[in-house]
């Protein structure tokens, strides 16, 4: 019976996430508290589902390519031939962590324009350290014995990676996603200060006209989203840990 | 005799070449928001610097192709660096016409590549050298004792930043103090709440789950969102308590920034305590006990100490995102250099937006660097006590 409550809770959480952003008229009287002088409750520049997509878009295309970009410069310099690399890549992964959303995104529009192009810059930067850091550990532990026993197999160094070391190490560097995912999630958000058509939209337009109710729907989708994201990617990650019989952490 | 490339100095000589010859160094404007003009090294330096900066940048690029000794690689990033900086000033001073107070220079796209290519050669020889802590810090020092004299020498005054800076020298230093008391005040509640917290949830199992999930589900909600929710409660508190008022507690800027700030640092303090006490041998732990040493002694004494450096990961994770989020405070009134940030978004007024961008990245990298220093002095010194 307890093993059912988190599932069940998720399931209203997703059930009550889909009727908000396909019919959010239905909960207008939930929020009618918040507003005054008669503003309107739901976001109407806009449809919340249409944002709320857009909003996935540009998270989804920011972590696709900083886990390309990621998962490549780990596999270069876990290689004989990049090993020198390895300090390196590590200390600029980390120094690229230490610029603010806010100002990445802001020096990103004088070369790429207002919208949705800066924001994806600075998400893939965002994005970048938590998978690399997780693809390094995932491939620089891997079990000796199996690496040996590959190499003794006769394996290639192509064959090892693709079928030993990257699968191997699959739960690690998915962890790294799952991170990156729920930042991004978050600091997309912050796009919509440099007119990126994000569900940032609806909460600055709530900071702006003083009308809580759509900071507050604005800032609940994403939490949902993220929460739901986050635990769908942990369950994804366990399976993967499981078929490789490695712990994930 | 085999000449040897380094692999890395391929990237950089390649992006030193693709800038120094190919990219606009400089951008000269007729005023501050009409779109630029681009000029390439020989045009924004005079007859003599011009060739010299190239000829500088062509031998550092060479010294990094080459596998050449680490003290040379070291002398030919620096004094390429010394160069740059030196000589984007002159560019600045070159490219404005005498008496004229509206024309803007400012860097451009070459400028930054080469700054990154150097920079990029300069982190490497620092990497390899492997410094100690204290060394890291050093160099920092200096390079910030280098930076300030640049600035009081007057000789990047020309440069449109600087101009913006001097249009708003009180707001820059009242939005500065602002910016670090948001980021460091937060932090320092977040520790005084968070470390008896994480202490709690490693003594009593039954709450860390508990804890931990409602801290994580405070990170998933966007700061901007954060930011705004708590502008009611906290009007309300300033309404409503006496005193609050009087205590500076308003609906919007600082307080509800201050709050959402330590919200968010909360989750790295919390959970690193915990993982940090949860690490400490169960050996240290049964000697100290066989000792005699009270519940208390054994805190202070024993776990605390050896559970410092995580704890410590946990507070540089928190004062690098504090820095950082800070900015974001100006849209709700906050202050901090956010406030030139969006002003110079607003305004698209680029020059703006860097005298609020660059401090900041600044103090988050020094941040980084100097916290990077103590947690390993910390680790280092723990190990040596174990052994």
């Amino acid at each position: 019976m307890k093993a059912w409550l988190p599932l069940l809770l998720r399931l209203a959480l997703v059930v009550l996430l889909v009727a908000f952003i396909t019919s959010p008229g239905w909960f207008e009287p939930l929020l009618k508290p918040l507003t005054e002088n008669n503003a309107p409750v739901i976001y109407n520049q806009g449809s919340l589902l249409t944002l709320t997509l857009l909003h996935l878009r540009t998270v989804l295309i920011a972590t696709v390519a900083a886990t390309i970009v990621a998962v490549a410069l780990a596999i270069l310099v876990t290689r004989p031939a990049g090993a020198e690399f390895l300090p390196l890549s590590r200390s600029l992964v980390n120094i690229g962590q230490t610029f603010p959303p806010v100002a990445v995104l802001a020096l990103a529009v004088p070369a790429v324009g207002f919208g949705e192009k800066p924001t994806l810059i600075a998400l893939f930067l965002y994005g970048l350290l938590p998978i690399f850091e997780n693809a390094l550990t995932g491939l620089t532990t891997l079990p000796a014995n199996v690496v040996e026993a590959a190499r003794g197999a006769g394996m290639t160094g192509w064959q090892r990676l693709t079928k030993v070391e990257l699968p191997l190490s699959a739960p690690i560097i998915l962890g790294g996603i799952r991170l990156s995912v729920v930042i991004s999630l978050a600091t997309a958000t912050i796009g919509s200060t440099v007119a990126a058509r994000t569900l940032g939209e609806v909460i600055i337009a709530g900071l702006l006209s003083n009308n809580l109710a759509f900071i507050l729907q604005g800032g609940l989708i994403v939490a949902a989203l993220a929460v739901l994201i986050y635990d769908g990617l942990s369950a994804v990650e366990r399976y993967a840990a499981r078929r490789m019989g490695r712990e994930a952490d | 005799m085999t000449i040897r490339f380094d692999k890395l100095g391929v990237v950089i000589a390649a992006l030193a070449a693709y800038a120094a010859f190919l990219a606009p160094f400089a951008t000269f404007r007729a005023n501050r928001i009409v779109p630029g003009q681009a000029r390439s090294i020989l045009e924004a330096l005079p007859a003599t610097t011009g060739p010299l900066l190239l000829a500088i940048l062509v031998l550092a690029a060479l010294v990094a192709l080459f596998r050449t000794p680490l003290i040379l690689r070291l002398a030919a990033s620096v004094v390429a660096l010394a160069a740059l900086a030196l000589l984007l000033g002159v560019a600045g001073t070159f490219l404005t016409p005498a008496g004229n107070t509206f024309a803007r220079v400012s860097p451009a796209s070459g400028f930054w590549i080469l700054i990154f290519a150097v920079t990029l050669l300069l982190a490497d020889v620092l990497t390899r050298l492997n410094l100690s802590p204290w060394a890291r810090v050093g160099v920092l020092v200096v390079a910030a004792l280098a930076i300030g004299l640049l600035l009081i020498s007057g000789r990047w005054d020309s440069l449109s930043i600087l101009k913006e800076y001097s249009n708003r020298a009180d707001s820059f230093w009242a939005e500065g103090s602002k910016h670090v008391t948001l980021a460091l005040g937060s932090l320092l509640a977040a520790v005084i709440v968070g470390l008896p917290l994480g202490i709690l949830c490693h003594r009593v199992e039954s709450l860390r789950a508990g804890v931990l999930n409602v801290l994580n589900i405070i990170q998933t909600i966007p700061s901007i969102a954060l930011f705004g929710l708590l502008i009611a409660p906290l009007g309300w508190v300033a309404t409503h308590v006496p005193g609050a008022a009087a205590l500076g507690i308003r609906g919007i800027g600082t307080a509800p920034a201050f709050v959402a700030l330590f919200l968010y640092s909360l989750l790295p303090v919390v959970a690193n305590t915990v993982v940090g006490l949860a690490g400490v041998p169960r050996a240290a732990n049964d000697a100290a006990r066989g000792m005699g040493m009270t519940d208390r002694q054994r805190l202070f004494g024993v776990e605390f100490p050896l559970a410092f450096p995580v704890i410590l990961t946990g507070i540089r994770i928190v004062l690098v995102q504090n820095i950082g989020l800070a900015t974001i405070a100006a849209l709700i009134g906050g202050g901090g250099f956010g406030v030139f940030v969006f002003q110079g978004v607003g305004q698209t007024a680029m020059d703006l937006v860097l005298l609020g961008a660059v401090p900041t990245v600044a103090l988050a990298f020094a941040a980084a660097i100097i916290l990077d220093a103590v947690i390993e002095m910390t680790a280092t010194k723990r190990r040596v006590e174990t052994a």
